[in-house]
């Protein structure tokens, strides 16, 4: 079959990365052209400022060399700006004759810089702040000049005038508004930058409003010498960089009359709406009203360009939220969101102009809009997922302002912190990634997301508990400008859905199979992958108990073959003792399994079970058989164990009989999936032997009654269980936790565990549902017990449990 | 003597799942089933830590391996990137609905790979 052409104008970050990620999913649909107006292979502009700066050098910001683009058979033309399209006989012509035709073209051509129409502009020694030849003419101008003038006291101005500064010249910043950065920053952060940046020796001239450039006289003859405001004040000067605004460059598109409206205007599947062979992404593109020019968002267009361009078209762009942060050196500032509040907003604002620190929070209906942080932005990340996942912070309010770490978001105690932290710090501690690795990765690779660093160095790929840490040093990596992500957090790269658009389609629409879900949201995969298809199976079987037929080829293999696997292959098994009781002839037959099968281990566990270790897969179907007990499902996403103390029967403190509770919670629980594990404690007095503080459900008995706990957890990070409520029977305990662990069954995420899926939803939501709709809170208990009526034991119904028992024999080969 | 010998039907093997089959010397082998009824046939070992891969999650022609969740694939027994290393590859023969593998191959190929040793057995044979 024959190629389609594809023809790329401009050859900038936003392109490749599209035509990087066509290449990975499609690599032999097109032929590739690219025209690049710069003589320069493709690379990190966003480094440009570490380079002026002299922190970086050239050679080390391109991203693809003349080597990637000749390894994958693209036409490279480089030195050649595009002047004109022929949309009819789609053709695209260079300055200098060349010519290409195309099938699909994209257009990339980035963003130009604003030029303020002075008079003078023309000068010699006036220039913008926008490629390598820029920067390389500041560099020069360093070399050989003293003085200097930034105009505009925005982002990339301040980064100019640092740069120059760090290259020895005297450095004025001229800004016409009274605060620096005021799009980014408050009026007190930026007064703060100001001091910080006048200590380090940058002149200020706020407010001034610039009337013209003047040229020299003599040897000068042409060269700009001096500035003069609208006041008749002048400054003498030998380099003025204009740095106030980028415009998107749509001067091309508009010559073929594409439509442009604060930049190409382009659909969610980034094809422009006025010929849809032609795509744009970029500084150049306007999607729903919005030109970016940060990376990250441009990076999702790209993706999502690409997966037209291969034919896949089901992916879509909604937007990205976006955040700053400032590329000079030992400066830290943070913003996103409404962080100038707002009406309906209040503020939450901690202020030492003397140590140099301003943090504002705005918080609008109980979530986090908006985030100004100078001086210590360890938490900018922080601030910025809260803003993004939309979560309710009612909870954590009053300690918000302390970070993350006061919270208890991030690690064991919470006490890492990716700014302070050392090269050699173990960040990973599941694949023993340290920083300065993650660190060298973002920088070599020039990795820009969350799941590429995932990818490169493995940090975060396990057990995640690492991700908030890992985000963090993405985003005080000078190579990573980690500045915005999109809004919507996709399942898995098989989709674009998010867990809850799955969820509410797979209840709206009735839908019973997994293949039906790959079908109606239109599945990039046929049949998935390891990480959707049993989060799927999970949602339709919880969602639609009786009707939904479980798929066990979409389990993990401890709940396919219902025990533990371990690093030898072999399994573990782990009888179920209701409440943590057991018996002798329970243990004289557990003692008999063992010698029987030459079990290697006998362990007790955390949860008060006993662990058989090292059991052959062929052995599993008679172990459980000679066992004789009940699946202790110690291997499921489902209900573990019920901790229990010894309560009032023997304790001489207790006050109720939390072993039998712990024993009527189990009965009635047991063989319920959910999201992810669950486990339950129950204590007989406030001494709380059995750690109910920090269960799914932790129960403590008291004098007058139950006290319930709600969405603790002992694992990845210790997290304390919230006050739920107090209730006087033992019924009223069963039918509230049955509520709530229905409630998380049929909104959670999978593998979200309860302290996430409360945190997500906020407490008040589950109070609202279970404490205060008695109605649906018994609707909800009902709705549990219908789906575990009749559920079967795996370990004895192999058949109504869907258990392939064909899995246990080997074939021969011999 | 026929070097290839008959193992099982297709259908013996469950759709998008795998069976192990036990040969005389070395570890077992591998038999996978896409949703497409194509058998691929690989050690039963992760390149990564010797996990068994016979107990993963099929899809696609991929296998994700049930310890680390490397994604394998199942034509040529490689890792996806950027994880890099591979599993033998056995030949599979099929005839109409008869899977085969070639004797000479499981006579002969990667008899000397084991699994991690795990358990106090492992602790013994660590101390010796």
């Amino acid at each position: 079959m024959k190629k389609s052409k594809l023809v790329m104008i401009g050859n900038g970050m936003a392109g490749v990365r599209t035509l990087e990620e066509l290449l990975k999913i499609a690599p032999d649909l097109y032929d590739i052209t690219v025209f690049g107006a710069e003589p320069h292979p493709n690379y990190n502009r966003i480094l440009l400022s570490p380079v002026l700066a002299g922190e970086q050098t050239l050679d080390q910001i391109v991203l693809n060399d003349w080597a990637w683009y000749e390894d994958n058979h693209i036409t490279l033309h480089v030195s050649k700006k595009v002047v004109s399209v022929d949309r009819v006989k789609r053709i695209v012509r260079a300055e200098d004759g060349t010519e290409a035709e195309y099938d699909r073209l994209l257009i990339c051509t980035g963003s130009n810089p604003f030029i303020l129409p002075l008079p003078g502009k023309d000068l010699k020694g006036v220039i913008a702040y926008r490629d390598i030849a820029d920067t390389n003419a500041m560099i020069e101008a360093a070399t050989q000049y003293k003085k200097a003038v930034v105009i505009g006291g925005g982002l990339l101005g301040l980064e100019a005038a640092n740069g120059l500064m760090l290259r020895g010249m005297d450095v004025s910043v001229v800004h016409v508004m009274p605060t620096l950065m005021e799009r980014q920053l408050d009026s007190v952060a930026g007064k703060l930058l100001q001091k910080s940046l006048e200590k380090r020796g940058l002149k200020f001239l706020m407010g001034a409003q610039t009337q013209d450039l003047q040229g020299g006289i003599g040897a000068d003859e042409g060269r700009v010498t001096s500035i003069r405001f609208k006041d008749g004040t002048e400054l003498a000067t030998d380099l003025v960089v204009m740095a106030v605004g980028i415009r998107p460059n749509t001067q091309l598109a508009e010559s073929m009359r594409l439509h442009c409206d604060k930049g190409i205007v382009v659909s969610d599947t980034m094809q422009t709406i006025t010929d849809a062979r032609i795509y744009s992404v970029g500084e150049c593109a306007a999607h729903r009203g919005i030109a970016y020019g940060l990376v990250a968002p441009l990076f999702e267009q790209a993706k999502v360009a690409a997966n037209h361009l291969a034919q896949f078209g089901i992916g879509r762009y909604t937007g990205s939220l976006t955040s700053t942060k400032l590329k000079v050196t030992g400066i830290d500032l943070f913003s996103a969101g409404q962080f100038m509040g707002g009406e309906g907003t209040e503020e939450i604002v901690m202020s030492d102009p003397f140590g140099g620190v301003y943090k504002k929070l705005v918080i609008k209906d109980d979530k986090l809009v908006g985030a100004c942080l100078y001086g210590d932005t360890v938490d900018g990340s922080y601030y910025f997922k809260l803003l993004r996942d939309g979560r309710s912070v009612g909870e954590i309010r009053e300690k918000l302002m302390f970070g993350e770490s006061n919270i208890g978001d991030t690690g064991h105690e919470g006490h890492s912190k990716a700014a302070t932290m050392p090269d050699s710090a173990e960040v990973c501690g599941c694949n023993g990634v340290n920083k300065g690795a993650i660190c060298k990765a973002i920088k070599d690779k020039g990795l820009f997301t969350l799941d590429e660093v995932r990818k490169h160095t493995k940090a975060g790929a396990s057990c995640g508990s690492c991700t908030g840490l890992v985000e963090q040093i993405l985003m005080f990596s000078a190579g990573g400008d980690y500045s915005a992500t999109p809004k919507l957090k996709a399942m898995c790269s098989c989709t674009d859905h998010g867990h809850q658009a799955v969820r509410d389609a797979i209840r709206k629409n009735k839908i019973l199979t997994i293949s039906a879900v790959y079908q109606f949201m239109e599945w990039r995969t046929p049949n998935g992958c390891a990480s959707c298809r049993p989060a799927i199976n999970y949602y339709v079987t919880s969602t639609w108990p009786k009707e939904a037929k479980d798929d066990p080829q979409s389990r993990y293999i401890n709940e396919r073959s219902h025990a533990n696997i371990q690093k030898d292959g072999t399994y573990s098994v782990i009888p179920r003792m209701w409440g943590g009781e057991t018996s002798a002839s329970e243990l004289r037959r557990i003692a008999d399994v063992v010698d029987k099968y030459k079990i290697p281990t006998v362990k007790v566990t955390g949860g008060q079970r006993i662990d058989l270790l090292g059991v052959k897969k062929e052995d599993l179907q008679n172990v459980w058989k000679d066992i004789g007990m009940p699946s202790g499902h110690a291997y499921a996403k489902a209900l573990r164990t019920v901790k229990t103390c010894v309560g009032n029967e023997w304790c001489r403190m207790g006050t109720q009989d939390s072993t039998q509770m712990g024993k009527d919670l189990e009965r009635a629980m047991w063989r319920m999936y959910g999201p992810h594990k669950i486990k339950f404690a129950v204590s007989g007095c406030p001494r709380n032997c059995a750690e109910s503080g920090i269960k799914d459900v932790g129960i403590i008995g008291v004098d007058s009654g139950w006290e319930m706990y709600i969405a603790g957890n002992g694992g990845i990070k210790t997290e304390v269980a919230h006050f739920f409520t107090k209730v006087k029977t033992a019924a009223e305990v069963l039918e509230y936790t049955g509520a709530f662990c229905e409630l998380y069954r049929q909104e959670g995420w999978y593998l979200e565990r309860t302290v996430h899926y409360v945190n997500r939803v906020g407490l008040e939501h589950v109070k609202k549902k279970i404490l205060e709709d008695h109605e649906g809170r018994k609707a909800l208990w009902e709705q549990l017990q219908f789906a575990l009526d009749g559920e079967p034991d795996p370990w004895f119904d192999f058949k109504d449990a869907s258990v392939d028992t064909r899995q246990f024999e080997k074939l021969s080969a011999i | 003597m026929s070097e290839w010998k008959k193992i099982c039907l297709v259908s013996d093997i469950p759709m998008l799942g795998s069976r192990r089959v036990e040969r005389a010397h070395g570890m077992d082998v591998a038999l996978f089933r896409t949703d497409g009824d194509a058998v691929f046939a690989l050690l039963d070992r992760c390149p990564h830590k010797g996990g068994p891969l016979s107990q993963g999650i099929v899809f696609g022609n991929s296998v994700a391996c049930p310890m680390h969740n490397w994604t394998i694939g199942l034509a040529g027994g490689c890792a996806s990137a950027p994880d890099v290393g591979c599993t033998p590859a056995f030949k599979v023969r099929m005839e109409g609905d008869a899977v085969h593998l070639n004797l000479q191959e499981l006579a002969t190929l990667a008899i000397d790979l084991t699994r991690p040793v795990a358990g106090p057995a492992g602790k013994q044979a660590a101390c010796a």
